[in-house]
């Protein structure tokens, strides 16, 4: 959970420093997410089951993976059935998948990596009754790392797939 | 004059090989895959008009830089020459360049008209008392007079192992700001020895891996331009840009050249599978040359346009693989221990340079094309992404250093493990491509 009270804090001093960039919750959002037909939300309380804020925070808008993985583990698989009912729920949202990975590794090989990642996600999120068309992937590799030591804390949470919640998906 | 050149070129045969110089004053000789640096001098160049004077001693430190700079010549610094050139055509007292054991000497004039300069140089070999090859003269612009200078070294460096120069090429890189969370990367192209920086594109989007064009006035990189990864064509002179493949939620990157420059190589990625296509610059659709549910990318052609190597991880783990041009089935070539990727062919088309992971560590490494004699040339916590310079006998790539104040940095290291060196850039640098020898 550590790793996301850092995330709140960031979106808060992003926000505060006037980042126009504040409708894209997901982290990555430095890769130039929030491109044509993105649309921008209010954050919202998390006390509000319909917000964004609540979707990161209670819901829970990644999993991680282990090394050199692609597979869900039984802690994504849980979060990502939540996941699906909210979206079942909330269909004003679309989303895109962000996948990513740790630095151990070389870049093309990680791109492909992040991708495999983003598309597990969109598969078990489409196997729960989400239209695919709602969901687009995108890999960032080893680009926009969340953690930034060289350890396996770190690694650990950079392995990650994000669902990053938008108004439109028109890549 | 002979005995010399073979000297040199047996110093630097590939894969480390014993070599040993016949006698005779000028040789290299070589004790465990280290080379005694052949000892040279190159004065100041005559400068003969009052509008060469400025460049008469750039000249000669330009030429200096890139022949030591190669770690197979030790220049003998001008503090210790007992004897000046004043003349360009007057006969050269061997006697004073043989006192402080200059093997080879380099001498010059430069004058300039207008905007125009002109170089002039000769090579001689200093205890054979005979000039090495014929003297040469190069024109140019003065702005270009670093090249005229990379000309000069080309021809003097190529006189004395028998290779082709690799001077007088250029670097397109990522260049690199900002912390490790929040990287900023623009692409730069400079001169190889990282003179005459210039940005191509500036920092809004994340970009990739550049690749020249066998001519050098393109390059192929991938950007996140559209939020997406996708790859696009620049053109140099103009910085005019295209995306390549714009298909509705297809990632790719991963692009390279074909030897003709008139198709690439690249990955794409659908439904969470990456692959290989071959795409043509006139356009039309991808054809796809890997049909695997594993990762595929990476690919790099052959000289000579008949085989693709590249990485995949269909056995398990990342390996290089090589294949027909047109596709077919893949025949795999690395079987140490560890992780292969990002293969590159040389340009003499004898080796493959590789990044290795193995227990923790990163390599540069090469091997024959059909996979034997692997050799590992570097080691360190992350280095990947090896690219040739154009006499197929140095590689540049990126070393990137561990931790949150961890950065990236372009160096270069010659075939046989010998020479590693950083590239002297502002800020960090990564994804370094080296462009071939300019016309």
């Amino acid at each position: 959970m550590n790793g996301l009270t850092k995330i709140g804090f960031l979106l808060a001093a992003l926000a505060l420093a006037g980042c126009d960039n504040s409708g894209a919750f997901g982290l990555g959002g430095g890769g130039g997410l929030g491109g044509p037909g993105s649309g921008q939300f209010e954050d919202g309380s998390a006390d509000d089951p319909t917000s964004v804020a609540h979707f990161r925070e209670r819901v829970g808008d990644r999993v991680l993976f282990f090394v050199d993985q692609s597979t869900l583990n039984e802690e994504g698989r849980l979060t990502l059935l939540a996941q699906a009912n909210w979206l079942l729920e909330n269909t004003d949202y679309n989303a895109v998948i962000e996948g990513h990975a740790d630095e151990q590794g070389t870049r093309e090989y990680n791109l492909a990596l992040g991708a495999r990642r983003a598309s597990a996600v969109k598969e078990f999120l489409v196997s729960r009754g989400i239209a695919g068309s709602r969901l687009s992937t995108v890999s960032f590799g080893k680009e926009r790392p969340l953690e930034v030591c060289s350890a396996e804390a770190c690694y650990a949470q950079n392995r990650r797939a994000v669902t990053v919640l938008k108004a439109d998906v028109n890549f | 004059m002979m005995r010399f050149l073979a000297a040199l070129l047996m110093g630097l045969t590939v894969l480390g090989q014993m070599a040993y110089a016949q006698s005779g004053p000028l040789r290299i000789e070589i004790t465990d895959g280290v080379v005694e640096p052949l000892p040279y001098a190159v004065p100041d160049f005559v400068a003969e008009n009052s509008a060469a004077g400025g460049y008469a001693k750039q000249l000669a430190q330009v030429i200096a830089s890139d022949l030591s700079g190669t770690g197979l010549f030790r220049e003998i610094p001008e503090k210790a020459h007992i004897a000046k050139i004043t003349s360009f055509s007057a006969p050269v007292q061997f006697v004073d360049w043989k006192a402080i054991n200059a093997q080879a000497l380099i001498t010059g004039a430069v004058s300039v008209s207008g905007g125009n300069l002109e170089v002039k140089f000769r090579v001689y070999d200093v205890f054979a008392g005979q000039e090495l090859g014929n003297g040469l003269r190069f024109k140019g612009t003065v702005e270009g007079w670093r090249r005229m200078a990379h000309k000069v070294a080309d021809a003097v460096y190529s006189r004395i192992t028998g290779e082709g120069g690799y001077f007088d090429s250029r670097v397109v890189f990522v260049s690199e700001t900002g912390p490790k969370s929040d990287r900023k990367k623009r692409l730069a192209i400079m001169d190889y020895d990282g003179a005459n920086l210039q940005y191509l594109t500036d920092s809004s989007s994340i970009v990739l891996a550049p690749r020249f064009s066998p001519t050098g006035d393109k390059v192929l990189y991938t950007s996140y331009e559209t939020g997406f990864p996708q790859v696009y064509i620049l053109d140099v002179g103009s910085v005019q840009r295209r995306v390549l493949n714009s298909e509705a939620g297809t990632m790719s990157f991963a692009p390279r050249f074909a030897p003709d420059g008139k198709s690439l190589l690249l990955s794409i990625t659908r439904d969470g599978n990456t692959d290989i296509y071959r795409m043509s610059l006139a356009g039309g659709a991808p054809k796809r040359l890997t049909a695997s549910p594993a990762i595929d990318t990476a690919p790099s052609f052959s000289p000579d346009g008949s085989k693709i190597v590249f990485e995949s991880d269909r056995s398990g783990t990342q390996q290089l693989y090589v294949m027909p041009a047109a596709g077919g089935e893949p025949k795999r070539i690395s079987f140490g221990q560890g992780r292969y990727g990002t293969p590159v062919w040389s340009p003499r088309g004898d080796l493959i340079a590789f990044t290795k992971q193995n227990k923790g560590r990163f390599h540069i490494g090469v091997m024959r094309t059909d996979g034997s004699e692997e050799r590992l040339l570097t080691a360190s916590f992350l280095d990947e992404g090896p690219t040739w310079a154009p006499n197929g006998r140095v590689i540049m790539f990126t070393r990137e250093t561990q931790g949150a104040s961890g950065s990236s940095a372009l160096y270069s290291v010659d075939v046989s493990g010998r020479n590693l060196r950083k590239v002297k850039i502002t800020g960090g640098g990564s994804d370094p491509a080296w462009s071939p020898l300019q016309e």
